[in-house]
């Protein structure tokens, strides 16, 4: 996975509330079994209308979203994360995010930055005219107008996200600790674990 | 009292952690992986790439479900019929070619266990209380209705389950939403979770797994407990659970995946541990009095927009917060709806009877005890009823369901995710309006510029009849009360 620590440019203002992740990526896009090529659905329906904040040309490949509360709830689809990522965004700033896509966004190397509503509307106003520059090492969001806002994240996930970790290859060093359980839970827990059935009559 | 008492949600955590780290991310064990044909194409090509292997193909089961076409998937000589959408049958084929390759059990598009994973995976006793379930797709909180912890997951989530049967995870919060007292004649399992999320908001369980407690949920078949914690989601919680009990063991006992024997035993006196502790705590309670549900709608395009059905579409300078409001005005424009116009005179083309919210056959039941010996009314434009499963639809069939619906005037289809969120040909036309039993009233959900509005079984039959949304208690037909 790509490392981050600076990620800098033009923010897109959409500072829309309870963004779900259908408005994301509509479902008709998920047919794919590939993670490219899904920005071109990105924002499908938002873009429909003109004068969307995603066509004006200022924020063609900026890397920063700025969202209201709630940002990627619903379904849990990482469309939604592959969508972003295609169409150039890396950072996300928003006052909360869904549990899902949060994860499934900081999977694919995408930074999920929460701050409160006030900050947030500032940096909206800040986006119309200028860039926005994230530092996670340092955990803040700046301005070129003296704005410093700083921010918390999770300190594996931050770690992860620094040095570029894959976090399968993280659990798989674990994999005798995995081992333990599954021999510990296979007497205690066996109906759990030992579950062997086949599905009758299916292929 | 026991000493440090803990909730059913701590109880499930406890027993799966693998390892703690210091920084509080545990590394916890996954009992059972549900895959279907849209999240999980990438999850096995990265598995590929890497040479990485399915841990435990044997806690894993594959099913299609989500863009199958609900019409007959073979002819009368047994051969497929294709599948018009080119990358349909692409996502179909390429499951079709990981599971076997990779070792896992594979229910095929026709075989009769087929159906939407939320529904084959209690209906085979492939979920089970106590367990740790997971699938890529968020409506997997579901099975928390048999007091498991179930919940949705990415596609990476899915590859890092098959290669490692594990989820790196923070335990979350916990929430109680506590409906006590009795429900009123017409009021089901759908209302009281609507109810609730309109009283929660869909960011309300954020960071919380909910626990569902009281009478009223206590009282409920475990088909209905499944349409509960089916929307957890919907109110932001990644996780609903209620407590096992005799109804839950006597639900799952006997069923083909279900543990037997010896086993069976020693899951039972577990499962009886579980119930959360008496004088355990709650991050936050949420208390509902029984009495204030009535049956329930939607009129916006978040599933917090509820109303009873007696109600009228609320005014957006109503709400105190600014952003809601400007969300509010919005939704009442995508739906075409003014505020004050009464719920009941809301008019409806389509009726979507199915999902992994109802489609069980509890929920076909309901319905069809509004529409029997009745017709849709002359503006309904399309009615279709899509059972959970083929076992779903072969048992309402034994009962004469179908005949039911058919006669109405409703099609009777395939198993499968259909018009829920219309990845499959079963779409709302834009700027119709739909009556569905499914879980999402999203801008676009059941089709590009679709207006949803979210209701029970009942109540989507009584709309199919008046052609409007319609007070099932009106029509003096209501279902018989589930046991």
């Amino acid at each position: 996975m790509q490392k981050i620590d600076h990620i800098e440019g033009r923010a897109i203002p959409f500072g829309a509330k309870n963004v779900d992740t259908d408005v994301i990526i509509p479902a008709r896009w998920l047919k794919t079994i590939t993670r490219e090529g899904l920005g071109q659905g990105a924002f499908e329906t938002v873009r429909a209308k003109e004068g969307n904040v995603f066509d004006d040309p200022r924020n063609a490949g900026a890397p920063i979203l700025i969202a209201g509360d709630n940002f990627g709830c619903g379904s849990s689809r990482e469309h939604a994360a592959w969508a972003l990522l295609d169409m150039g965004v890396t950072a996300v700033i928003a006052p909360s995010f869904s549990d899902i896509f949060s994860g499934n966004a900081f999977k694919n190397g995408i930074l999920t930055v929460a701050l409160p509503q006030e900050q947030v509307d500032r940096l909206m106003e800040v986006a119309e005219t200028d860039e926005i520059s994230i530092d996670l090492e340092n955990q803040t969001v700046t301005t070129p107008f003296q704005d410093r806002f700083t921010f918390e994240i999770d300190p594996f996930r931050r770690h992860c996200l620094l040095n570029g970790l894959d976090e399968i290859g993280l659990t798989l060093e674990r994999k005798d600790a995995i081992s333990a359980y599954e021999a510990k839970s296979a007497d205690a827990l066996s109906f759990l674990s030992g579950q062997q059935v086949a599905v009758p009559g299916a292929a | 009292m026991t000493e440090n008492p803990r909730t059913l949600y701590e109880k499930i955590w406890d027993a799966h952690v693998v390892e703690r780290r210091d920084d509080g991310t545990s590394i916890l064990y996954i009992d059972r992986h549900l895959v279907h044909e849209v999240t999980s194409p990438q999850a096995f090509e990265a598995l590929r790439l890497a040479g990485r292997k399915v841990r435990r193909p044997d806690l894993t089961l594959a099913v299609p479900d989500h863009n199958l076409p609900t019409t007959a998937r073979r002819d009368d000589a047994g051969n497929r019929i294709p599948i018009e959408d080119p990358a349909s049958a692409q996502q179909l084929a390429a499951l079709e070619k990981n599971a076997p390759e990779f070792g896992i059990r594979y229910i095929g598009d026709a075989d009769l266990q087929q159906g939407i994973v939320h529904v084959v995976g209690p209906e085979q006793g492939f979920s089970i209380p106590g367990a740790t379930i997971v699938c890529g797709d968020s409506h997997t909180a579901c099975h928390g209705g048999l007091g498991a912890l179930a919940f949705g997951i990415g596609t990476s989530e899915v590859e890092h389950v098959l290669a490692t049967q594990t989820l790196q995870l923070k335990r979350s919060k916990t929430m109680e939403v506590r409906v006590d007292g009795e429900l009123a004649p017409g009021v089901t399992a759908k209302d009281v979770i609507l109810h609730v999320i309109g009283v929660t908001g869909t960011a309300g369980g954020t960071g919380y797994v909910v626990e569902y407690r009281g009478k009223v949920f206590e009282d409920m078949s475990i088909e209905s407990r499944l349409t509960v914690c089916n929307m957890a989601i919907e109110g932001g919680a990644r996780a609903g659970l209620i407590a096992p009990d005799e109804k839950t063991f006597a639900f799952i006992k006997g069923r083909p995946m279900a543990p037997k024997g010896e086993d069976w035993d020693k899951a039972l006196a577990w499962w009886k541990t579980l119930p959360t502790d008496e004088g355990a705590k709650f991050d936050k309670s949420v208390v509902i009095d029984a009495a204030d549900i009535e049956p329930t709608v939607t009129w916006g395009t978040s599933p917090e927009d509820t109303i009873g059905i007696t109600g009228m579409v609320p005014d957006p300078a109503s709400f105190a917060d600014p952003a809601k409001q400007a969300a509010a005005k919005a939704s009442l424009e995508y739906m075409g709806l003014q505020p004050g116009t009464p719920m009941n005179e809301i008019e409806v083309e389509n009726i979507f009877i199915g999902s992994c919210t109802n489609s069980r056959i509890e929920d076909l039941r309901a319905a069809a005890a509004v529409l029997k010996g009745r017709k849709i009314a002359p503006n309904i434009k399309w009615a279709i009823v899509v059972p959970g499963s083929g076992l779903v639809k072969m048992h309402a069939e034994e009962e004469g369901l179908d005949k039911i619906f058919t006669d109405a005037g409703l099609e009777w289809r395939e198993p499968g995710c259909s018009a829920c969120l219309g990845m499959n040909p079963d779409k709302v036309p834009a700027g119709e309006r739909c009556a569905s039993t499914s879980n999402r009233n999203f801008v676009g959900r059941q089709g590009p510029g679709a207006r949803t509005h979210l209701v029970s079984p009942a109540m989507a039959a009584a709309a199919a009849v008046t052609g409007r949304l319609t007070d099932v208690r009106e029509l003096g037909v209501l279902a018989e009360e589930p046991a």
